[in-house]
């Protein structure tokens, strides 16, 4: 994997008319990255999809592939593959033909041809539906024909349109490895979207979060999870407790109130529920609400700056509904945010 | 049984009589063995059946009719597929204006249709009787033509046009190898719908004909203000037996009444 971006967006603004789905949007991905698009819908993950497909025209900037500007490359010279969250089979043609469409544009014919199908199929698992037409498959097996259509054209570049979310959860585990597996043996550089942070935590090498046609935040899943650097992502990926910092000190519906540990730096604060101190602490609230997940029990509390979420072992004991406890938001354990919106 | 529960099949039964009813008069006026048109026949024979084939009008006019419903239907879809095509793909302005007045012959009387083409564009012109009427046909057909084609490509989602172009197809392409290939019932039903409308047609064919060319119907009735034999019930009969069997067939094939 070398350190060059593979592929890259430059000042990337895509609009529909003259509202501007995307702005500036800036991202160098290398070779063989797996990258997942992560954000909200209605941000532009989909815009930005079908611009680096060729499928939508840029208003300004560029769009580089492999050491080219392909910015007006038409989409059908591109060499880049798009799943689209539909599938787009073709109603008419059999698996097997769906899966050959693009080996015959490109001039292949006979036995050729046939290998190159039959594994692409193989490779997906559907080699005895090569008769089938799309209508008579589930939905998990027209996704993998799509894979299989796109993946036989090795493409520069594999783009994902929520590739799962059509799919029940067991499937969407199934494929999710499927996907996962398919990347690792032929090294293609994908980007896929999705809604679920789960997925794009599961799958990628790196995530970006977006927001409003912006990139929000760009790192590994490690980054994402545990760092998130605004109060946008950090909300994004579980942190139900978010307060901005000023002057050092945490800014609630009651005033400024001071931490315990040193005063933060950053421009806001964020703690998971997991990362809440019960029991003891220099603050106090009530309970309003618990609600029991198995191996923990989250318990919702009012306090002097505002509900406050709070997760713990389930074989600590229980609090009752309206107790008064103590609680602490530690400052050392929180994720620090540079950006409040 | 009640009266009420009488009352639906009876009813269907005077509706299908009124419908069919002619129908088979005509066919059964059309074996008779009687010297002029006439119900009930007077005894049964062929003989006006095969009369038909040996008038040399009807023939000429049997070619003019074919050519129109042929040719006029397949000029009207070849407007017909790419006007449907912009009009379901592209947001143009104007669209329903377009599909309004592309509609436009299906809802003004025939009668109006043919006056106003001999008037304002035949005779000013000066266009030739064959060339009006192919035109005026062309233009009778193109409503069904958008309709139903349109019928089918609403149905028809634009992604796979988009997969096309990425597995290296041109936009032109896309079109023939998988657009075309998905409407092919739509386009199907459309020529049969547009050929049977043309072929029946009379009041703008009225308008048109002339001197020595001339629509089988326009013929028909040409030839019964001078003869008044059955041989014109048995070509009704034979030209209606022709429609039904096109009709049944486009069914059993194509799922006809799905398009219209
Ligand atoms: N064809 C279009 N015409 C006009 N505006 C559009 C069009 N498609 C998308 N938009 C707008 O562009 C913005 C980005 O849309 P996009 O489809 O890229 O979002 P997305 O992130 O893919 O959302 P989702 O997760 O719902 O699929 C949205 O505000 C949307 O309303
Ligand atoms: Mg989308």
């Amino acid at each position: 994997m070398s350190d060059a971006p593979y592929l890259s967006l430059e000042k990337l603004t895509l609009a529909y008319g003259d509202t501007v789905a995307v702005a500036n949007l800036d991202l160098p991905i290398r070779k063989g990255e797996l990258v997942a698009l992560l954000g909200p819908s209605g941000c532009g993950k989909t815009t930005t999809m079908r611009a680096i497909a060729g499928l939508l025209p840029v208003k300004s900037g560029h769009v580089r592939l492999d050491g080219a500007d392909i910015t007006r490359v038409p989409a059908n010279k591109r060499a880049v593959g798009l799943v689209f969250q539909s599938y787009a089979l073709f109603p008419h043609l059999s698996v097997y033909e769906n899966v050959a469409f693009g080996l015959k544009l490109k001039g292949m014919r006979g036995t050729g041809l046939d290998a190159k199908v039959r594994s692409g199929l193989t490779s997906v698992g559907l080699s005895s539906f090569a008769n089938r037409k799309p209508a008579e498959l589930s939905g998990g097996q027209q996704q993998r024909v799509a894979l299989a259509r796109s993946m036989v054209m090795e493409p520069k570049v594999l783009l994902l349109d929520e590739p799962l979310s059509n799919l029940d959860a067991r499937l969407r585990l199934e494929m999710r490895t499927e996907l996962q597996r398919v990347q690792k043996e032929t090294g293609v550089t994908m980007i896929f979207v999705t809604h679920d942070q789960a997925e794009a935590l599961a799958l990628a090498d790196r995530i970006v979060v977006m927001k409003n046609g912006k990139i929000e935040q760009i790192g590994s899943p490690e980054d994402i999870y545990n760092r998130p650097t605004s109060s946008f992502v950090a909300d994004f990926v579980g942190f139900e407790n978010i307060f901005p910092i000023e002057q050092g000190k945490m800014k609630t519906s009651s005033g400024l109130i001071d931490l315990s540990g040193p005063a933060p730096s950053a421009a806001g604060l964020a703690w998971r529920p997991r990362m809440v101190t019960l029991g003891s602490g220099p603050f106090r609230g009530t309970v309003r609400g618990t609600s029991f997940a198995g191996d923990s029990r989250e318990y919702l509390l009012d306090t002097p700056f505002g509900p406050i979420k709070a997760e713990v072992e389930a074989s600590q004991p229980a609090h009752a509904l309206g107790s008064d406890l103590s609680f602490d938001l530690p400052a050392e354990k929180a994720a620090p945010l540079s950006r409040f919106a | 049984m009640s009266a009420r529960s009488l009352f639906i099949p009876l009813t269907l039964f005077l509706v299908l009589g009124f419908l069919i009813g002619p129908f088979l008069i005509i066919v059964a006026a059309s074996f008779s063995g009687g010297e002029t048109l006439a119900f009930p026949p007077q005894g049964f024979s062929l003989r006006w059946i095969l009369k038909v084939f040996t008038v040399e009008s009807f023939r000429a006019s049997f070619g003019m009719s074919m050519f129109l419903a042929i040719g006029g239907t397949a000029a009207a879809l070849m407007l017909g597929i790419p006007a449907s095509y912009a009009l379901s793909r592209y947001k143009l302005p104007g669209a329903e204006i377009v599909r309004t007045v592309v509609s436009a012959p299906i809802i003004v009387p025939g009668i109006i249709v043919g006056l106003a083409l001999l008037r304002y564009i035949v005779v000013p012109f000066q266009v030739g009787i064959t060339p009006a009427l192919f035109l005026a046909h062309t233009a009778l057909v193109l409503p069904y033509a958008v309709r139903v084609v349109s019928a089918s490509l609403d149905n028809l989602r634009s992604d796979i046009e988009e997969a096309a172009v990425l597995l290296g197809s041109s936009r032109l392409g896309a079109f023939f190898r998988v657009v075309m290939p998905n409407i092919r019932g739509g386009i199907l039903s459309a020529f049969i719908l547009g050929f049977v409308t043309s072929f029946n047609q009379v009041p703008v064919s009225l308008f048109l004909s002339g001197p020595g060319v001339r629509t089988l119907p326009i013929d028909m009735i040409a030839y019964m203000e001078i003869v008044f034999d059955p041989s014109v019930a048995a070509l009704s009969s034979l030209l209606a037996f022709l429609s039904i069997g096109i009709v049944f067939a486009a069914e059993r094939f194509l799922g006809f009444s799905r398009y219209v």
